[in-house]
């Protein structure tokens, strides 16, 4: 096969980016993704088959039959679990990856996100770290992220965030009913409630029309395409500079070395079935956190016994995501106006600054609840079957509103991706094995912020509210999964260098979620993207013609 | 030599035995038996029973469990069958009925039951139950969007409106 600049591997919110800034910069690119494109078209606005309820399979990928991983609980006790289950810890599998039916909450991190660690200290037991670059060396990045991806949404209202040059670039959707009752409570407490902001058209925007605002949106794809992904924004540029091949269905296997430890081709299996080896000057890894990890280390050769970019064992480790924790509260009168998206209200007042807590994170009222998700978010109490459990969804449905966040979560080094010795795909590959959790101590934030989020439903009129917080018994990785091949300036402590590069083989990247040092206490979507510019800027700048130098 | 008056018994005779065997004692469920389905609408009217609006198996929940038991639920097949054998033998040596033909309080004393005895099935039940009620129509439950109709949600859903309040007046 004739050999090309650079292979992608993954073409998420991440490698579609990557793709896009390689590609104008002239390098020739392959970009490989193991699911298929869907398009607008594809949604089936299916309450039951989608990527946030999956009882009936995973919408985009990847499917029930031959994707198993393996979950050890917190008595140690390992067990094999389907993509469709939660505890599979499942990002779709699709073009667009995530980025195609997320809910789109495009989120930048703090400054105090990045310095973690010089912030607050580690807590004992934690592997609480300091980002390498900062805020200030992401923000044009941020920036050209919510330019180019279409970002909505206002800033204004808060204090609590990072300096920025310009605002996003399209104004919020118009508030909803929720809206309206939360902003003036909020006030009254003395919080800075906002506009949050959306990956998400609010005006026409890159060639696509707005929203329309249906009840059918977080964990959907758009029926009129206009929540941006990588899929709709990134992805055509680079096809259009025609140096980019997008394959799909292509399942990577194996990244090769040569004898001189550097990456010399990627193979992969073909969408039908055909083994296939992409030779490359340049191998990028965007297969999100838990399948980077994995890809890396079942690439073991004799230089690589343990698996590329893992000899200090730091593959895996520091694995986390959010651990979401919120209030629902119950009010006398009708809060649903079944407009959707549904979150549109936010508070960054509780990120940082609270004594005696390592960060804190974002609160901001729920996606519209489809009546399925109604079924358990009943007021405390309430029968889980008969005729009183009906009544309570009639009476309950229309005068909820839950508020909640993602919990800035203390990451462990035992908190791990490693491949599991006997279970395997349908390719024959090793699958994940995820074990460990989060820092206890990212519990108690947890619980403060549930009592925060009910004290707001409260002041808004909520009669009643029931918390929603809980001790997970295994990390809670799931859409927001990060930190595998962390970023930092000590190869002993990371897995990449503050360009994404591995350590130790100079033509390798990881360029993902993987890399997240710390995950904020914000939906991580935004930063994987500004991270990927940040890295491809770099990239770009060191590639001398057809041999890369660092 | 066969002649026409035979060649066309022969179609009749045919005919009559590809209808028998769409109708002729099997079930007309995919993968439940007519019993079966029976005893499982029982249980699923006791987790969403009727009032002013329809129960469980009036909206299709077993419909919907049933296509299910053929595709993504296939391994739950066995929890199904084994749970319903048992609720069909505890219903007749406690009230000597079958479940379908138990009073409404004799039902209800099934499920209680069930709810202590089997609680893995039983919270099986209720999950599946409230997907066929409350998910979407396509799956062959909440026939006609009847239970987002009962929650005061507009079927079919209105598409852009209420984004601006230009009305006076309650909405929705």
């Amino acid at each position: 096969m004739k050999s090309v600049n650079a292979v992608i591997i993954g073409a998420g919110a991440a490698g579609g980016i990557v793709a896009k800034e390689l590609s104008a910069a002239g390098l020739s690119v392959v970009l490989l993704e193991r699911g298929k494109w869907y398009t607008a078209h594809d949604c089936r606005k299916d309450d039951l088959r989608n990527q946030r309820t999956t009882v009936l399979g995973n919408a985009f990928g990847p499917g029930d039959e031959g994707n198993p991983r393996v979950i050890v609980d917190g008595k140690g006790i390992p067990r094999q679990v389907l993509p469709s289950d939660g505890a599979y810890q499942n990002n779709a599998a699709c073009v667009g990856g995530g980025t195609l039916s997320y809910g789109a909450q495009a989120w930048r991190y703090m400054p105090q996100d990045f310095r973690m660690r010089s912030t607050y200290g580690a807590p004992a037991g934690s592997s609480l770290e300091d980002w390498p670059i900062s805020y200030d060396d992401l923000e044009p990045f941020y920036e050209k992220a919510e330019y180019e991806i279409g970002i909505s949404g206002d800033y204004s209202g808060t204090p609590f965030k990072g300096p920025r040059r310009r605002p996003v670039p399209m104004p919020p959707l118009p508030p909803n009913r929720e809206f309206g009752i939360l902003e003036p409570a909020a006030r009254r407490l003395g919080l800075h409630p906002f506009h949050l902001p959306m990956a998400r058209n609010s005006v026409p925007y890159n060639g696509r029309g707005p929203c329309m605002r249906c009840r059918w949106c977080c964990g959907f794809a758009c029926e009129t395409d206009a929540k941006n992904g990588s899929q709709n924004t990134v992805l055509p540029v680079a096809l259009s500079t025609g140096l980019c091949e997008l394959r799909t269905e292509c399942v990577v296997t194996e990244i090769v070395t040569d004898d001189r430890g550097r990456a010399r081709s990627v193979r992969y299996i073909d969408h039908r079935g055909n083994r296939q080896e992409q030779p490359a000057d340049i191998v990028i890894v965007s297969a999100c956190a838990i399948e980077s990890a994995r890809l890396l280390l079942n690439s073991k050769s004799r230089l690589f016994p343990n698996g590329l970019g893992n000899r200090h064992d730091q593959v895996g480790r520091h694995l986390q995501g959010h651990h979401y924790t919120g209030a629902t509260g119950y009010f006398d009168f009708e809060t649903y106006d079944d407009v959707g998206p549904g979150a549109s209200i936010a508070i960054t007042d509780y990120n940082h600054g609270t004594p005696g807590l390592c960060g804190g994170g974002m609160l901001a009222n729920e996606f519209i609840r489809l009546p399925i998700h109604m079924v358990d978010r009943l007021p405390d109490g309430t029968p889980r079957w008969g005729l009183e459990h009906n009544q309570a969804m009639r009476q309950w449905h229309k005068r909820s509103i839950v508020i909640m966040g993602p919990t800035q979560q203390i990451p462990t080094a035992a908190a791990r991706v490693t491949v599991d010795p006997a279970v395997r795909d349908k390719w024959g590959l090793p699958v994940a094995r995820i074990e460990g959790n989060v820092h206890p101590h990212t519990y108690d934030i947890g619980e403060a912020q549930a009592k925060r989020a009910e004290a707001w439903l409260k002041e808004a009129g909520a009669t009643h509210t029931s918390l929603m917080s809980y001790r997970s018994e295994t990390v809670s990785a799931g859409q927001h999964q990060a930190g595998t091949c962390r970023m930092g300036d000590d190869p002993r402590g990371s897995v990449v260098n503050r360009a994404c590069q591995v350590h130790e083989i100079d033509n390798l990247f990881v360029i993902d979620g993987s890399v997240h040092v710390n995950n904020g206490g914000f939906n991580p979507a935004l930063t994987i993207m500004a991270v990927a510019f940040y890295a491809s800027a770099a990239l770009v700048r060191n590639w001398k013609g057809t041999r890369f130098r660092s | 030599m066969v002649n026409r008056r035979q060649v066309l018994a022969g179609s009749a005779a045919a005919g009559a035995a590809v209808l028998s065997g769409c109708w002729n004692g099997r079930s007309r469920w995919a993968f439940l038996s007519e019993d079966q389905a029976a005893t499982l609408a029982v249980l699923c009217d006791q987790i969403i029973p009727a009032d002013d609006f329809p129960s469980a198996s009036q909206a299709g929940a077993v419909i919907y469990i049933d296509r299910q038991l053929t595709g993504p639920y296939r391994r739950h097949r066995r929890a199904y069958r084994d749970g319903i054998e048992a609720v069909e033998k505890l219903c007749r040596s406690r009230f000597d009925v079958a479940p379908a033909h138990a009073t409404p309080a004799q039902q209800l004393e099934l499920a209680r039951g069930l709810e202590r005895t089997d609680p893995a099935f039983f919270n099986l039940l209720i999950r599946h139950t409230m997907q066929g009620y409350y998910g979407s129509p396509r799956h062959g439950g909440n026939r006609d969007a009847v239970s987002w109709r009962m929650l005061g949600l507009d079927e079919p859903p209105l598409r852009g409106r209420a984004q601006y309040d230009l009305t006076e007046g309650p909405k929705s």
